[in-house]
């Protein structure tokens, strides 16, 4: 008896469950990434409301496991309709047609304006002309420094050009300013990268299938960047020898560091009080005085829409939500992430504060990094190379020789692919 | 083929069938695959594949990384292994003894590391490793030592990871031990006693050359366990410092899910087979020898 009542007790729960309101809305599946992942949920309320019929689901995945995460969805066709996704991935999704392309869309949007982009950062989006992502917040690297030390040798606003850079260098060492004038870990490729950037370097040839390490702009930063350690200007450590990069900054270690937004809130949470109004940042110096600023990476995260997806168009929308210099401002708000609209740099938070606008202005010269699926595996060499140069385990030819090669092996598949297609 | 040869192929053939669906033809697929260039580009078109032989060999045997990895998990096998094989005979002998009490409770905890998430245990010990907050750097700074960046400097990590390691196998091997010993007729203990062995003669000539198949069985079942490390670095120390804690399985996840070059990490796969199956090898001929 007790078991025939309990039968049927669970016959009428799945017979509650079966015709419980279903949820009719269209359900759009967004995947974000570490906390942007977590915070852009805050962010969904007041586009539900103002889409009534569509629901976003938000599947927040860690940094580290992000990238395998996206290609491994791609090959099993689980891909959700929408994704944030770091703008040098995208020349690698591209390849494996996994995006949707957004050129149409961006033309028709009146929320997403092209012309209110960066343009080194809205280029990251673009393989081949065709749009594939809109960006979503930026990131970049400048020099953040000791404003008291550099204005004891002459340079309170940093350095403009490298000229002025080795000076102050020059001094600061020789003066015993701090113990070492720059941090620059030697497993680091962006110092490296800038540097290039900085100095005319395309990186690669132009249709990506050499790289072009040995000539005059690569070569040349190159060798600026070794030099800095010859001269014992900058401390040949990698990251895993720094203990508390705050600490040392304000003890007086180093007084320059290339570094990227993050570190604004850490400088500040970490720095002790003493070192308020002590530091300050720079857009990274130009190569001579013919240019306002160096040249910085275009970095930071975008938003795509996956080939797959059955929900485009309500992607667009979230997109376009995401977009708009209001949502731009909130955001930045949540998390710190730059915004990647020019309107949305006239907010008070960043216009008004004393350590974002050399951002603002670096953004205005900023490139992508080359737009080959291989440039992570290159870049992998780029710091393995030049940090057996700045050890001074390689001479600077060795290194960029063997950098030329490692190129030449990784493109060899792009080469055989372009010679197929003509 | 008369009727009884017929019976025989019928009887074995859902196993063979098995074998083969699971056995022969991913090796024979993956061995194919890193004869290949299965890489991004060809995930996008399919006639982006090519045929390149041995190329992928070549260039894998051409590469640091790839003597790093292997070096790496060379030495995690032969430091590795030993130790697992001698910390569980030692645990297994010690529950075995008429004297111990418990032997129940014994057995119990010292397995209980097998049945842990060895996920959850890494990130667990890299805790106790944290070089300043850790309790493995607190208790050795009670007696003067340390401290020491276990996960960080180059010259520990890899020992570090081998001390987990040991401490989450050896219960499963000492399991087998206490089968083996279990096995050992009593009588052979009690004449060698009567001979006038004492309790290393015994432990010498009666439980070693007793124990021989089970050392194989050991022996093979760890080599193989141990060449195939991945999830302690991967959750550990992602293959730093320096390299130091890359392993052969590592490297075929980096090239093959990280990169997505499918074939060279093929290629990774198909060599370490073969270093497992020369392992396995080497070490049946040396037990038939004995």
């Amino acid at each position: 008896m007790m078991r025939i009542r309990r039968f049927a007790i669970l016959l009428a729960l799945i017979a509650t469950a079966c015709s419980g309101q279903r949820d009719r809305r269209e359900r759009l599946e967004f995947w974000g990434l570490g906390r942007e992942g977590e915070v852009v949920a805050e962010m969904i309320p007041e586009f539900e409301r103002r889409n009534p019929s569509i629901h976003v689901v938000v599947q927040q995945i860690p940094w580290s496991a992000a990238h395998e995460k996206l290609l491994t969805a791609h090959v099993g066709e689980s891909t959700p309709d929408a994704a944030q996704m770091g703008n040098t991935w995208i020349p690698e999704f591209v390849a494996v047609k996994a995006l949707d392309d957004l050129t149409p869309f961006v033309a028709a949007s009146r929320s997403v304006d092209r012309r209110d982009y960066f343009d080194g950062i809205w280029a990251t989006n673009v393989v081949n002309g065709t749009t594939y992502g809109v960006p979503w917040y930026v990131d970049t690297r400048v020099l953040f420094y000791r404003s008291d030390v550099l204005a004891a040798v002459g340079f309170p606003n940093g350095p403009r050009t490298w000229d002025e850079w080795l000076e102050a260098m020059r001094r600061i060492k020789a003066e015993h300013r701090s113990r070492w004038a720059i941090l620059m870990p030697t497993n680091e490729f962006e110092p490296i990268e800038v540097l290039a950037m900085t100095n005319g370097s395309p990186l690669l040839n132009a249709d990506g299938t050499r790289g072009a390490f040995r000539q005059p702009p690569f070569a040349g930063a190159f060798e600026f960047y070794v030099e800095l350690f010859r001269r014992g200007y900058a401390p040949a450590v990698s990251n895993s020898e720094i203990s508390n990069l705050y600490q040392q900054f304000a003890q007086g270690d180093f007084a320059m560091h290339i570094t990227g937004p993050w570190n604004v809130g850490e400088f500040r949470r970490r720095l002790p009080a003493s070192m308020n109004g002590k530091w300050a940042t720079a857009p990274l110096p130009a190569r001579d005085a013919s240019a306002p600023t160096g040249v910085s990476m275009a970095g930071g995260a975008s938003l795509v829409i996956f080939a797959a997806s059955k929900h485009k168009d309500a992607a667009r929308k979230f997109v376009e939500f995401l977009s708009e210099p209001k949502q731009q401002i909130r955001f930045f708000e949540l998390t710190g992430d730059l915004p990647a609209r020019r309107s949305a740099w006239s907010a008070p938070a960043l216009a008004a504060d004393p350590h974002f606008p050399a951002f603002r202005k670096q953004l205005e010269r900023v490139q992508p990094l080359p737009k080959v699926p291989e440039w992570e595996q290159i870049a992998s060499a780029i710091f393995d190379r030049g940090e057996a140069a700045a050890r001074g385990t390689s001479s600077t030819t060795a290194a960029l020789t063997a950098l030329d090669a490692k190129a030449d092996i990784l493109l060899e598949k792009r080469r055989w692919m372009l010679s197929r297609k003509r | 083929m008369n009727a009884e040869t017929r019976a025989a192929l019928l009887f074995l053939a859902p196993a063979m069938l098995l074998i083969g669906i699971f056995f022969f033809a991913p090796v024979i697929a993956g061995f194919a695959l890193s004869l290949t260039d299965f890489d991004l580009y060809t995930i996008g078109d399919i006639h982006n594949l090519r045929f390149i032989a041995l190329r992928n060999y070549r260039e894998l045997l051409g590469s640091s990384i790839f003597w790093t990895a292997f070096g790496n998990t060379l030495y995690f096998a032969l430091v590795g292994g030993p130790l697992t094989v001698i910390v569980s005979l030692g645990a297994a002998l010690l529950v075995n003894t008429r004297l111990t009490r418990y032997k129940a409770f014994f057995r119990t905890v010292y397995f209980a590391p097998v049945v842990t998430t060895l996920v959850a245990v890494s990130i667990v010990f890299k805790y106790l490793y944290h070089p300043r907050f850790g309790v493995v750097n607190r208790a050795l700074g009670h007696i003067g030592l340390g401290p020491v960046d276990w996960l960080g400097d180059p010259r520990f990590a890899m020992l570090s990871i081998i001390i987990l390691a040991v401490w989450k196998g050896f219960g499963y091997t000492m399991i087998i031990f206490i089968a083996g010993l279990q096995n050992i007729p009593e009588e052979l203990y009690e004449a060698a006693k009567i001979d006038g062995a004492g309790p290393w003669g015994r432990f010498r000539h009666v439980t070693v050359p007793m124990l021989g198949p089970t050392f194989l069985f050991v022996g093979i079942v760890v080599a193989i366990g141990q060449l195939q490390i991945f999830a302690e670095p991967y959750v550990m120390t992602m293959g730093g410092p320096l390299n130091r804690t890359v392993t052969a399985v590592m490297l075929m996840y980096q090239q093959g899910f990280k990169w997505w070059r499918m074939g060279y990490a093929a290629a990774v796969a198909f060599i370490l087979f073969l270093v497992i199956g020369a392992a396995t090898l080497v070490q049946m001929r040396f037990q038939e020898k004995r």
